[in-house]
């Protein structure tokens, strides 16, 4: 069911813009985890899932669950490109009684499926959704994304052996692997074989360039990536991408930016 | 409890097709009849109860009704998180089912025993609290609950409850339950430490006054109203429960009596003790210790009306 995927740059690009201009007027944190994953927001709804932004609630839809809920800005901006809702909704981002937290909440926004921002629990919930859908056979696939960091918690890997256990093939994970989290790298405070690890879960692994559209969208049109088994991609990626002095820096994750950041951001795109 | 609990699940999964019931490997001898009559509707989780209340959350985002079950520690304090924002917060069609509660487990240790539990459950949005006392009171609460959309806490006794009332009392959700009438005390009493509570009013009631008893299976929404009322038309209020010192039934009707106009209105409060959990011993004599006993209770009730 591979889609027509050759304008995914040209799309990823106004997502970025929008989403670097809400977080600039908004003065919002993170925007280093909402640039990391954007690409593959971008692949995700505008080539791999079967959605209908005028009908979010289709019951055969694919579901996307944002366990990384920190990137909200991340899922809101791609969702207004892809015509769930007016982006100019989004300039109350942050705002007081707005709704649009930043860690997403339930149909705050219309395609918003559930709340999250607690880190591992998303992929909980999205097995739950997924586990019905196969016994059913609904026809749903599930997608979660995860961070790197986020693979830490425990309840993550309670959710992987339960996946893994019931062959759950309709679910697909994929980890932004951007290697920093909370203080520093992922290496230097938990390391993790993420491959190997995954793959002792029962999981179907693949490793892949976070970054590149025509990749994601290929993998991500290619599932399940083999028969009975959960799928995971390890998405490689760039935290604070498309912001040169925040490329691969933990300040992006907690700074805003400032309008000569701003300015060199958006002319760079 | 749990066996009343159970019957009335299959009974109302006949009629329902969207009930599920999930378990974090617990229910052995009690959860049986609804795996063999539902298996499709049924799922062992394993011992991993932060992933139970995530995946009943996505079943619940799927139009479906869920009860999770294990037993009360492992299910409130291993998985608050994922009640809180979950279910609580997405206020999402599940159902928290523990049994236990307070010292039903006496003896296998601080693990198991709750203090706590009606607390942090009552302190979360939406989210209902029951504490049955007796099998006809768990029975109307269970129907009750599986009847009603929306995130709920019960909390069952573990077995060999009384039976306190000689026909069906009137039971919706959010109500307190008349036991006996009586003019001169309140005793209000929540799960199945009633049967000392009644106890308790037969010594009163020998010493000449008369006690109205009350017992309260809903503890969120709880009833403010017939609380107040009987502070008005009483000397005094009197809280039993097992449960500790900290946002219980004491602590609810404790409330109620402070926002009142009331003045000289005679309280107490009979729970377990802040580190009572940390005891080992039988329920029974758990509950002796924490001065949960029915000449205790009587005892300092009448204290106050000798002053």
């Amino acid at each position: 069911m591979t889609r027509k995927t050759t304008n995914l740059a040209e799309i990823a690009g106004k997502i970025k813009k929008l989403a670097i201009s809400v977080a600039y007027k908004t003065h919002s944190h993170h925007l280093g985890s909402v640039l990391s994953c954007l690409d593959i927001l971008t692949a995700l709804y505008f080539s791999a899932m079967n959605i209908d932004p005028k009908n979010p609630k289709k019951p055969n839809r694919d579901w996307f669950i944002l366990s990384k809920g920190h990137a909200a800005l991340a899922l809101y901006t791609t969702l207004a490109e892809r015509g769930y809702f007016d982006p100019e909704l989004l300039k109350k981002f942050g705002a007081d009684g707005s709704g649009l937290g930043g860690h997403p909440d339930k149909d705050c926004l219309p395609g918003v499926e559930a709340s999250t921002g607690s880190l591992g629990h998303g992929l909980s919930v999205g097995a739950g959704v997924a586990w019905l859908a196969k016994k059913e056979k609904r026809g749903n696939r599930v997608f979660v994304l995860l961070g790197d960091g986020e693979c830490n918690e425990g309840s993550v890997w309670e959710t992987a052996a339960f996946a893994g256990h019931h062959g759950l093939d309709n679910l697909v994970a994929v980890v932004d692997r951007n290697r920093l989290q909370g203080f520093g790298s992922t290496d230097e405070i938990l390391k993790m074989n993420l491959t190997d690890r995954w793959s002792a879960f029962g999981w179907s692994v693949k490793k892949i360039n976070g970054h590149n559209l025509a990749e994601i969208a290929e993998n991500l049109n290619q599932l399940p990536i083999s028969p009975a088994k959960p799928n995971v991609f390890i998405a490689e990626t760039i935290k604070g991408r498309g912001i040169a002095e925040w490329e691969n820096k933990l300040e992006s994750h907690y700074l805003t930016l400032g309008e000569e950041q701003y300015k060199r951001a958006i002319s760079e795109l | 409890m749990r066996n009343i609990f159970i019957k009335n699940l299959l009974e109302a999964a006949e009629t329902n097709p969207d009930l599920y019931l999930i378990t974090g490997d617990l229910g052995y001898r009690a959860l049986e009849p609804f795996r063999d009559r539902f298996p499709d509707r049924f799922l062992n989780a394993g011992i991993a109860e932060a992933n139970m209340v995530g995946l009943a959350a996505g079943l619940a985002l799927s139009g479906k009704r869920v009860c999770v079950y294990s037993i009360i520690p492992f299910l409130v304090f291993r998985a608050l998180e994922q009640i809180r924002n979950d279910i609580a917060y997405q206020n999402l069609d599940v159902k928290i089912v523990g049994p236990g509660g307070g010292f039903s487990y006496g003896n296998q240790g601080p693990s198991h025993n709750t203090a706590e539990d009606v607390a942090i459950m009552r302190a979360l949005p939406n989210m209902a609290v029951l504490c049955p006392g007796d099998k006809t009171e768990a029975t109307l609460a269970i129907k009750a609950m599986l009847a009603t959309p929306g995130p709920a806490y019960i909390r069952l006794g573990k077995a060999g409850e009384k039976e306190i009332y000689a026909g069906t009392p009137e039971f919706s959700i959010g109500k307190i339950l008349p036991v006996k009438s009586g003019d001169d005390l309140t005793l209000v009493s929540t799960g199945n430490i009633i049967e000392t509570a009644l106890a308790a009013a037969e010594i009163l009631e020998k010493s000449g006054l008369s006690v109205r008893i009350l017992s309260a299976p809903s503890l969120k929404p709880f009833d403010e109203e017939a609380v107040a009322q009987a502070a008005r038309e009483t000397k005094g209020i009197f809280t039993v429960e097992e449960h500790g010192p900290v946002g219980g039934l004491g602590s609810a009707v404790a409330k109620i009596l402070a926002d009142s106009d009331l003045q000289n209105i005679k309280f107490a409060k009979f729970g377990m003790a802040d580190d009572s959990c940390l005891c080992i011993g039988s329920q029974d004599y758990l509950r002796r210790q924490n001065g949960l006993y029915p000449e205790h209770i009587a005892a300092e009730i009448l204290k106050q009306f000798e002053t």
